[in-house]
């Protein structure tokens, strides 16, 4: 069914009877040519693109919940292209590019909102870093504007600028940059990828990887064993386990963030904003609601709830930040389980097992690659050679040590990222 | 969350410092192989369910080998790290 302004009109004057089921509920079949591990937003969009880029549709995407009960659901939305090294820039480049195009090509409405980005600085070596990160963004093609002080006023007015210890200095500001709804994205891939044959398949965990002389040869199931020639894994969180499952060890730990929505308000807040100095970051959603974060609880976790010293901290930096926010209740606070890598930058590879994929590390920031992430895991599933845009992220830049990614330069510490 | 410090007892979580898996104490050879450096420096087991890490107890100074559980965030004990079993 596709959906249009005049199918939504005509729907609503026939009492929207004519409605159906997005996608179908299929039982599991006994083989696939390809299995996916995990219905988050990775790997629907991978299902998606293997469907639509490569012609493959004999696919299964299993996953243990519900369709977008991961963290494709209980992220703060934030889309960008503002990474500052190679390997980053050109994979978050080439995902904003899909997600411009995104709505038309999965004919779903995903309110992506390019409402603009704007990161604060409160020194003058913060200011040469945010220069140095709009240059290297420019250079990659995409769009970034260093704003001073009174640019940063005219935009936002309702900061604290004369806080003592974080006086704003300016800001650097990514027009192209924005929110989407995070479910509707979910759903638009599954929607896409059931569309094309695609099985999705939930209420089934994975329990077991079958291999053969070094050779994948398909999944024990909480529903039963399923052969297939090609096994990918992408489920963010819970990737160490499901990698054990092949008797790998990833570099990889598990850790919880929280994230906090006031209040449905009235227009207060049109743009993102970040202040990372306080480790904050807040912009206001479609319903209203201020949707704001901060940093990990910083300790390893499967708990998708946090603890009240981070809580504290995060509404500590939005007073410091903007002070009106004191004056709104906050509803709700929850967490999501982060596949954190030691470099901060994600793995898209082979692995040493033939027909068996590895895509995780995605920390924070994988909600904004979920378009990129998907076209290149499809392409390196399909081609067995990895997509240009997501070239280095290797997993055995690790034990090399070439190629690292380390945006925040805190080293090899996977919580510091 | 408290945690426990061998010197202090049961404290807030906000008194400590998370220093990761307490692999950290299991520092290789100079001459080791690179994976022996890679299984130190960024693999882990990544456990779901009780693990040992490190943690810093910042009033006294105490390196803690503490036994949590990652799904409840139960304690189940500490010991100093400079008497804990490698
Ligand atoms: C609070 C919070 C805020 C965030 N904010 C942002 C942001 O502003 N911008 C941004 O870009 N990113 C953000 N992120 C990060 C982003 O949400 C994640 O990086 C991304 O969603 C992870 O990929 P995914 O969608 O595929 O994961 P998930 O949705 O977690 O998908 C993984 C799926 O695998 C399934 N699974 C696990 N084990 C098995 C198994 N054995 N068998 C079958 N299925 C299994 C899980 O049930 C899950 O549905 C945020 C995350 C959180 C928690
Ligand atoms: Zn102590």
């Amino acid at each position: 069914m596709r959906y249009s302004g005049l199918r939504v009109l005509a729907e609503g004057l026939r009492g929207n009877k004519g409605w159906g089921p997005a996608w179908r509920d299929p039982e599991p079949k006994a083989s696939y040519d390809i299995v996916i591990i995990g219905g988050g937003g990775h790997g629907l969009s991978t299902a998606y693109y293997l469907a639509k880029q490569h012609g493959l549709t004999n696919i299964a995407v299993l996953e243990k919940g519900y369709l977008g009960g991961g963290n494709v659901g209980r992220n703060t939305t934030i889309v960008r292209a503002n990474y500052g090294l190679p390997g980053n820039s050109e994979f978050y480049s080439h995902s904003l590019k899909l997600w411009e195009g995104l709505e038309q090509d999965l004919n779903y409405n995903v309110m992506h909102s390019q409402r603009g980005i704007i990161n604060l600085f409160h020194s003058d070596g913060a200011r040469d870093a945010a220069a140095r990160r709009g240059n290297a963004m420019i250079n990659q093609g995409d769009d970034a504007i260093l704003l001073d002080r009174n640019g940063v006023r005219d935009l936002l007015p309702y900061l604290d600028f004369d806080n003592i210890r974080f006086p704003i200095y300016g800001g650097l500001y990514h027009p192209r940059g924005g929110t989407a709804r995070h479910d509707a994205v979910a759903w638009g891939y599954a929607r896409g990828a059931d569309s094309r044959g695609v099985d999705l398949i939930q209420n089934c965990e994975v329990t077991g990887i079958d291999i053969e002389n070094g050779q994948v040869t398909g999944v024990q199931t909480s529903r039963g064993p399923i052969r297939a020639k090609k096994v990918a894994m992408v489920v963010a969180g819970r990737s160490g386990q499901v990698a054990a499952l092949a008797g790998m060890r990833l570099p990889i730990e598990s850790h919880v963030l929280q994230a906090f929505v006031t209040e449905g308000l009235k227009p207060v807040l049109d743009n993102v904003i970040t202040f990372g100095a306080g480790h904050f970051y807040i912009s206001q959603s479609d319903k209203g609601g201020l949707v704001f974060g901060g940093d990990l609880d910083l300790y390893a976790s499967y708990a998708a709830r946090g603890n009240l010293p981070t809580a504290e901290h995060v509404v500590e930096a939005a007073i410091t930040l903007m002070p009106m926010v004191g004056k709104a209740r906050m509803l709700r606070s929850w967490g999501g389980i982060m596949d954190m890598s030691p470099d901060g930058s994600p793995i898209i590879d082979k692995t040493h097992i033939d027909g068996l994929y590895l895509n995780c590390g995605w920390c924070y920031g994988g909600f904004k690659a979920v378009p990129g992430s998907g076209f290149a895991y499809a392409h390196l599933i399909a081609q067995d050679r990895p997509h240009e845009s997501a070239a280095r992220y290797r997993l055995d830049r690790f034990r090399t040590g070439a190629g690292l990614m380390d945006e925040e330069a805190t080293g090899s510490q996977h919580n510091l990222h | 969350m408290r945690l426990d410090c061998p010197h202090c007892g049961k404290r807030d979580r906000r008194e400590f410092t998370y220093r990761g898996d307490a692999l950290a104490l299991l520092r290789p050879d100079p001459g080791a192989e690179a994976a022996a450096w890679d299984d130190y420096l960024h693999n882990r087991d990544n456990p779901a369910g009780l693990t040992r890490e490190l943690w810093y107890h910042d009033p006294c100074g105490t390196w803690a080998v503490v036994e949590r559980d990652t799904l409840t965030h139960h304690v189940a004990g500490s010991q100093a790290a400079a008497e804990a079993d490698r």
